[in-house]
């Protein structure tokens, strides 16, 4: 019995997955039980006592990095197959996520100082003409959660203000979101506007949104379309992976 | 109830058996009239009145019944983004009376009201008092501008949307309408906050509203299984309005490709089920409306 905690054990008989759950069993697998309660609090939402946990275990002397490796990220890969499967909504993934956040407040100083490698450099916007946020941010705390540095560039984006950012912050990966079928195009506006600008090869592009789709991401050359919040992260990690072998060939 | 001419109401025509057709796109129709990408659709009810009243006309023109009016963001909190939170009313207001303005007898106007795009404490930081508030003072402005009903439509979550009926329901006399949008997972549908059809025409009418049902979506032939659900579980009047399919990218600007002839066929079914009100949403024009008032008026 990998998984000691109750209702962690309750918790990860929603990934019947048969790889997701190797994956997931493994990572929890042999994790110290206050990692594990972490783990399950996040998942059902309790700030409060993911705030404390983590404050716990630091002062236990765990590291920040057991921290989120055992504690809060295998939470939030539970949560992340829940959403996607219908189990859960928008409402208790923002719960989770502000659990994440409260746990994210005291290890995120330590990571920093201790100058640990980011899973990569992001840039998030809403394009031009959408002020929806909703999605993106959703998208920004599962990215910030996975150890990507994510720059936030907010609603209503240009097609300068993602290459200003881009360049400002030496970003692997613009990720643009649009809720409004009418500003979607703007997405292809704005990578075209990456290459007017000899940008292009310098970023990988991924797009989401509730009407985007792949064959639309296809259509206007983005490099990865992202169906949710899950996906953007694992995209995002093929896109920084692609970039490296990209630059380096 | 009668309408304010005397003739009878939205309720009296459904309870005669008729079905009632609504009108096509809002937003679609405005951008191809003018409204830039982003901008505010509410600001033009005062700065482009005959693009609004040319809109509703057409609809009339192709025989809705009912038209929509140009305020489905005229909630306080879309138009705080654009410096317009204080012209809540004026804006409303104005949307009904350029519907009204253009209305035949017997034809009806039901003010739009959309989501706000706010979560409720505590997940998000309103309040429902604010929201009750926010949208009595639309519901209040579109009676006042000569609306027959509301329509709080392509609602996400129960509690915002049962807010916005009880608030019409209780501060007006307005027939009062709402439809949720669904999307398609792994394990059917689902709004993006996790009601299903059942839920929506349960919770819907729980708080007051006459007329209950879907619009958006995914296109007509998955609005088809949506409404088989929702008349599965009540007899009371169901409302749909769909889009002409989902939308895609042509040449670098939306389209919606399903043509007036493909939604009128599955119009027929929607009819036969019954739904007592049906009409289009994103991507339709007055061409669809006219196909469907044909498959269904035969």
């Amino acid at each position: 019995m990998p998984i000691t905690h109750e209702g962690l054990a309750r918790e990860f008989e929603f990934v019947t997955n048969p790889g997701e759950q190797k994956h997931i069993s493994e990572a929890i697998d042999g994790t110290a039980p206050i990692m594990q309660e972490m783990a399950y609090e996040l998942i059902v939402g309790n700030n409060a006592d993911v705030d404390r946990l983590t404050q716990e275990a630091l002062t236990e002397g765990f590291t920040a990095n057991q921290v989120l490796d055992d504690g809060l990220l295998n939470g939030m890969a539970i949560v992340g197959v829940k959403f996607r499967d219908n189990l859960i909504f928008v409402p208790e993934v923002l719960v989770a996520a502000r659990a994440m956040k409260a746990g994210m407040t005291h290890i995120e100083p330590i990571l920093s100082a201790s100058g640990a490698e980011p899973a990569g450099t992001v840039v998030m916007g809403t394009v031009k003409g959408d002020l929806h946020d909703i999605g993106k941010n959703l998208c920004i705390m599962m990215l910030r959660g996975a150890g990507f540095v994510v720059h936030d560039i907010g609603v209503d984006s240009s097609p300068e203000d993602f290459i200003d950012a881009a360049e400002e912050h030496e970003a692997e990966v613009v990720g643009m979101s649009a809720l409004l079928t009418t500003t979607m195009p703007n997405m292809g506006r704005t990578i075209a506007t990456f290459e007017d600008m000899g940008m292009r090869d310098e970023v990988r592009i991924m797009v989401g949104g509730a009407p985007v789709t792949q064959d639309f991401a296809d259509e206007m050359g983005a490099d990865a379309y992202g169906d949710n919040a899950v996906d953007a992260v694992d995209k995002a990690k093929d896109l920084v992976k692609l970039l490296a072998e990209l630059k380096s060939s | 109830m009668v309408a304010a001419d005397g003739k009878p109401g939205i309720l009296d025509r459904l309870a005669a058996g008729e079905t009632l057709i609504f009108d096509g796109a809002t937003g679609t129709y405005l951008q191809n009239n003018g409204l830039e990408p982003g901008a505010s659709p509410e600001l033009m009810n005062a700065t482009h009145p005959e693009v609004v009243q040319g809109m509703s006309k057409q609809y009339f023109d192709a025989g809705s019944d009912i038209v929509l009016t140009n305020s489905f963001g005229g909630n306080k909190f879309m138009l705080e983004r654009y410096g317009a939170g204080e012209r809540l009313t004026e804006l409303n207001k104005l949307a009904a009376e350029h519907a009204r303005s253009v209305a035949p007898e017997g034809k009806f106007v039901a003010g739009s009201i959309g989501p706000t795009g706010e979560f409720i404490e505590p997940l998000g930081n309103v309040t429902e008092d604010e929201l009750y508030d926010n949208f009595s003072a639309m519901a209040k402005a579109f009676e006042a501008g000569g609306a027959d009903a509301v329509m709080i439509e392509t609602q996400l979550a129960i509690d915002e949307a049962a807010i916005a009926v009880r608030a019409a329901k209780e501060t007006t006399n307005l027939v009062v309408m709402s439809t949720m949008v669904f999307d398609q997972g792994p394990r059917g549908y689902f709004t993006m906050m996790g009601v299903t059809p059942e839920q929506a025409v349960e919770g819907l009418q729980e708080a007051g509203a006459d007329i209950v049902g879907s619009n958006c979506g995914l296109g007509i032939e998955k609005m088809v299984e949506i409404a088989t659900r929702m008349r599965a579980v009540t007899d009371k009047y169901l409302v749909i309005q769909s889009n002409a399919g989902m939308p895609v990218i042509q040449k670098g600007e939306t389209c919606y490709l399903d043509t007036p002839e493909y939604m009128a066929e599955h119009y027929g079914k929607l009819a036969d089920l019954p739904i007592n009100v049906l009409g289009g949403c994103c991507g339709t024009t007055a061409d669809h409306i006219r196909a469907l008032i044909q498959s269904v008026r035969i």
